[in-house]
């Protein structure tokens, strides 16, 4: 594409999905219009939209052309929308040196990666997002599709269901509200939480991350814990492999839940492995007959032993619903969504708005995205450069990502010029020194000096909250000047040449007394306050 | 035990100091630092008094003296309320200060150690280094012991050219340290020592009486490392490393925690200590300065508080000075309790320098049993304040004053603050209108979504607890 006139506004191009039941269209009217806008042009194949209930009439309407066929469609654009990966036969439209955009899982799809590398084309892969920048959240097409599935998977569930979901009293009877467990709190798991809290049913979730726990409850849902101490955040928002230990109170705490719940929506995915198996046959056993099963991780697998990827099935009286297309089945929602998020990822390669695409490689976000460029493959990138998370910290605050380590404002660093200041200063202290002190005192110098810089390391990381049973200990601690007072109490045992011995040891009596003080009740009173700090 | 034995323990009980303070850097493993701690003081006590400087002379009188500072101390830990504890901490820093004097004292007039030249005037110099930091120690702990208890009025007192008074003072000190270093024969050089540590006392009264009350935590933290500086000096004086070590230990930690209050508070560690902050005449020329005070305060009660605490989704807390005068962090915890039992999500907003020591408020909620993990810093909350629908502030002012960001003229002008009126409704506790320490208008009660609930934090939170309740 860089071989064409700076003038000549490109042409986006939006073909019709090919894989089998896909509804889903890269491109809704609404956002054709705002491409326009930004300088490009835009073809869209007939009946792209047709199965989100997009006519090529609406697409007309809003000034996009509408071509026959996907052959046309694909030779004349320069850059192509779309939802799923490309097909084979596909790829063989594509033309040479163009740009695609849309799922591509290269993990997945080495051999795709592989044709499309060798048209010598550019890829953008809006499922390999840098999700944890803030600045991508409008490109997530991961999290909007997440989204609409959580919320469809709870549809799904309500329809299989045999019973309301909200508890109600009424004249013919009594009716308890519907149990339902979500297994997975990212987006889908959220998503699919609301969903079933505002339907009325009384909704518990799980998640191997902690830190989860507030966003459940500021949903409507109840948080259920693993009773094992481990942290689950795996970087990237995602959750990780946990241990055997673990595993086994999570899969007691599961069984519990079969038992008690009445749907169970699985969401537990970790990126690049099978989906974890978290309900076993015998759990799918023991739950009601009527209830519901539904394992959004099917097409990797399933969450359920018993769940056929694709496909609604009864096992033992239950429902396990394995659909893999749930947002395609809400696919004008989902359709308009992809469409914005995809529209956000051209603004961010045309900020010129000259209809003409740039893919800046300095660009953190753009670079993620970028899998192949000019027929390099330049995935996976490298990994981001550690956003401002805090650590997995003890005392976990209940905001997340709100800001990075300790509260003191201190710490920026210190002016070049400061800094030779200090130096120089230093410098001149420490010849001085050199040039006149004993060789004696110069070792205890030493250890002074290392000794300061000790207590500048170990006591600036320390949370405020501590400052004071800090203080009192670092109190307690200072009496150990008793140790001069010790020594000083007795006559050495050597001829005492003139000393005042009944004078020092007054004074030195005198001195420990007041250090005994200190010692006992500097520890004491640390050892009663820190016994009040409880979680 | 021998020389080296005696080494190694030394040793053994330096590391045990720096994981002690290690361990004091989060709450989990706070009580296991406290202990290495102990550990620590008792082997390094256990290898002098069965090392080679003490005779089988000195351990009865060892053991007694031990048994009666000891005993005090225990007793005044067990009983010291835990809003005293700042008194408590003022007055034992100055114990080592005077401790450190004493030892100070008795090593000049112990002449069994013979020193010769270069040596005899780098231990003198250590003599009078460790005495001047112990007394004036000693002397200013005294005074925040006083300014704490309120023995002594909080407002800062000012002479008339304080800063040349202690230039002066710091003058004669270097002139009779001169004399001192060159003294003819003991009985001078006592003289001269004595004469140092005089007005080493007098300029640390002078230095602790120029500071106001709202610097108190800054300064409690300085007379920490100051009398870690005081021990250090006692070890460069008796040749001992395990002191040099364990003072600059607490010496530098302290000082960084000195740092760390000067930074909450957006001033120089220099003009903390000072002093006369808050003292300059306010200037009431100020741009909101002048229209403020005509303004009118909503008043409510605690019957409507709790109305407003009912409705709420989502409190934060703003605890301050008051609440520990008033004792109410028991009350504080009920209603928090009550709360959270009815689904509202409370927390706490602690402002780096509120109460009258580092982390006082975290002290008071901990003892109050309010769950640490619901306690939040300044910089973790203040983002939150625009999703929360209800503010309380409890005897607090300085630190949720609004003109320290918009009013450029103000005393506190940069001092980062929590932002209570950014919350939909904020509620203020306080006794009166008055302002607080730093004597400045606070423009947050006139703002158009605060209520102000005047009267006792105690008895007014007591009200609204049964409010809640009933």
């Amino acid at each position: 594409m860089q071989t064409n006139s700076a003038q000549a506004a490109q042409r986006i191009g939006v073909p019709r999905e090919t894989y089998a039941g896909e509804k889903r269209v890269a491109t809704v009217p609404e956002v054709v219009e705002k491409l326009l806008k930004l300088g490009f042009k835009v073809a869209v194949e007939s009946g792209a939209g047709e199965a989100a209930n997009f006519s090529d009439d609406a697409y007309r309407a809003v000034g996009a052309e509408v071509v026959p066929d996907a052959a046309t469609l694909w030779a004349g654009s320069d850059i192509v929308l779309k939802v799923r990966p490309p097909a084979a036969q596909e790829v063989a439209l594509m033309r040479a040196g163009g740009t695609l955009i849309g799922f591509i899982w290269p993990a997945q799809n080495p051999g795709l990666m592989q044709e499309l590398a060798a048209r010598g084309a550019t890829v953008l892969a809006i499922d390999c997002l840098p999700r944890t920048l803030s600045r991508a959240q409008k490109m997530d097409a991961l999290t909007s599709m997440a989204g609409v599935s959580g919320y469809r998977a709870v549809i799904e569930a309500a329809n299989a269901f045999g019973r309301y979901f909200s508890g109600q009293i009424t004249a013919a009877g009594k009716v308890p509200p519907a149990k339902v467990f979500i297994a997975g709190a990212g987006v889908a798991g959220l998503a699919a939480i609301g969903t079933a809290a505002n339907l009325g049913a009384i909704v518990r979730a799980n998640d191997t991350r902690a830190e989860v726990a507030d966003q459940v409850k500021s949903l409507g849902g109840e948080f259920v814990k693993v009773d094992y101490e481990e942290e689950g955040s795996g970087g990237g928002g995602y959750a990780r492999v946990m241990s055997e230990g673990f595993q086994a109170a999570q899969r007691q705490m599961y069984a519990q839940q079969a038992k008690d719940a009445d749907i169970i929506i699985t969401t537990a995915l970790i990126p690049g492995k099978p989906a974890p198996k978290l309900i076993t046959a015998e759990m799918v056993r023991s739950m009601k007959p009527g209830s519901v099963i539904v394992d959004m991780a099917a097409e990797q697998g399933g969450n359920c032993e018993l769940t056929v990827p694709g496909e609604a099935v009864v096992r033992h009286g239950v429902t396990i619903i394995g659909y893999t297309d749930l947002a395609s089945r809400m696919a004008r929602q989902s359709s308009t969504l992809y469409a914005t998020n995809l529209l956000r990822l051209v603004e961010e390669l045309c900020k010129a708005k000259d209809g003409h695409a740039v893919v800046n490689m300095e660009d953190e976000a753009i670079r993620g995205l970028t899998v192949i460029k000019g027929g390099t493959v330049t995935w996976p990138a490298p990994p981001l450069k550690p956003a401002a998370v805090p650590a997995a910290r003890p005392a976990a605050a209940p905001v997340p990502e709100k800001k990075s380590g300790h509260g003191h404002g201190g710490g920026a660093p210190v002016s070049a010029r400061t800094l030779i200041i200090i130096f120089a200063a230093a410098a001149a202290l420490f010849a001085c020194i050199g040039a006149f002190a004993p060789a004696a005192f110069l070792g205890h110098f030493t250890v002074f000096v290392l000794a300061c810089f000790i207590g500048y390391m170990v006591v600036w990381n320390v949370t405020p909250a501590l400052h004071t049973p800090l203080m009192s200990v670092t109190n307690a601690i200072s009496s150990i000047i008793a140790i001069g007072a010790l020594v000083q109490i007795a006559p050495p045992e050597a001829g005492t040449g003139g000393r005042p011995d009944e004078l020092i040891r007054w004074l030195a009596l005198a001195a420990l007394v007041l250090t005994g003080v200190n010692m006992f009740g500097g520890f004491d009173v640390t050892r009663r306050m820190l016994a009040m700090f409880r979680k | 035990m021998s020389q080296s034995l005696a080494s190694v323990a030394y040793l053994g009980a330096a590391i045990l100091f720096i994981l002690s303070l290690g361990g004091l850097s989060n709450p989990e493993s706070s009580r296991r630092g406290n202990l290495l701690g102990m550990i620590g003081m008792t082997l390094a006590v256990l290898a002098t008094v069965f090392g080679p400087r003490v005779t089988e002379s000195g351990i009865a009188w060892i053991v007694i003296a031990l048994a009666v500072g000891g005993s005090v101390g225990i007793f005044a830990a067990r009983t010291v309320r835990m809003t005293q504890m700042p008194e408590l901490v003022a007055l034992m820093h100055s114990l080592v200060g005077l401790a450190a004097c004493l030892v100070g004292f008795a090593s000049y007039v112990d002449t069994s150690v013979p020193f010769q030249g270069a040596e005899k005037t780098v231990h003198e110099a250590e003599i009078y280094v460790g005495i001047l930091i112990g007394a004036v120690t000693f002397s200013g702990s005294l005074i925040a012991f006083g300014k704490l208890s309120g023995r002594i009025g909080g407002k800062p007192l000012l002479l008339p050219a304080r800063h040349w008074l202690n230039l002066v003072a710091l003058v004669v000190v270097i002139g009779l340290g001169r004399q001192f270093l060159n003294a003819p024969d003991a009985h001078t050089g006592l003289a001269a020592l004595v004469a140092m540590t005089a007005i080493a006392l007098l300029f640390g009264i002078h230095m602790v009486m120029a500071i106001g009350g709202a610097d108190m935590p800054v300064v409690i933290s300085m007379l920490n490392s100051y009398s870690g500086w005081a021990a250090a000096a006692t070890g460069f004086m008796l040749n001992n490393d395990l002191l040099i070590v364990t003072g600059a230990l607490v010496g530098s930690s302290g000082a960084i925690l000195s740092y760390i209050m000067c930074a909450a508070m957006n001033r120089s560690f220099i003009s903390v200590i000072a002093g006369g902050f808050g003292s300059g005449a306010p200037k009431k020329a100020t741009a909101g300065g002048q229209a403020e005070p005509q303004r009118e305060v909503v008043a409510i009660s605690a019957q409507e508080t709790a109305d407003l605490l009912r409705e709420a989704k989502s409190v934060i807390i703003v605890p301050g000075y008051g609440m520990a005068v008033a004792q109410a962090q028991h009350t504080v915890n009920e209603i928090t309790q009550v709360l959270r039992a009815r689904g509202v999500q409370v927390r706490f907003g602690i402002h780096p320098v509120a109460g009258r020591m580092p982390g006082h408020m975290n002290v008071l909620l901990a003892e109050a049993k309010v769950p640490y993990d619901i306690v939040l810093e300044m910089d973790e909350i203040n983002g939150d304040f625009p999703d929360t629908d209800l503010a309380m502030v409890i005897g607090a002012n300085d630190i949720v004053n609004p003109s320290a960001l918009e009013d450029p003229t103000s005393p506190i002008a940069g001092m980062p603050v929590l932002e209570v009126w950014k919350a939909k409704t904020s509620i203020v506790m306080k006794r009166s209108m008055a302002s607080g320490y730093a004597g400045v208008d606070n423009p947050l009660f006139y703002k158009e979504n605060n209520r102000m609930l005047f009267g006792d934090a105690k008895k007014m939170l007591d009200e609204v607890l049964a409010a809640l309740k009933g």
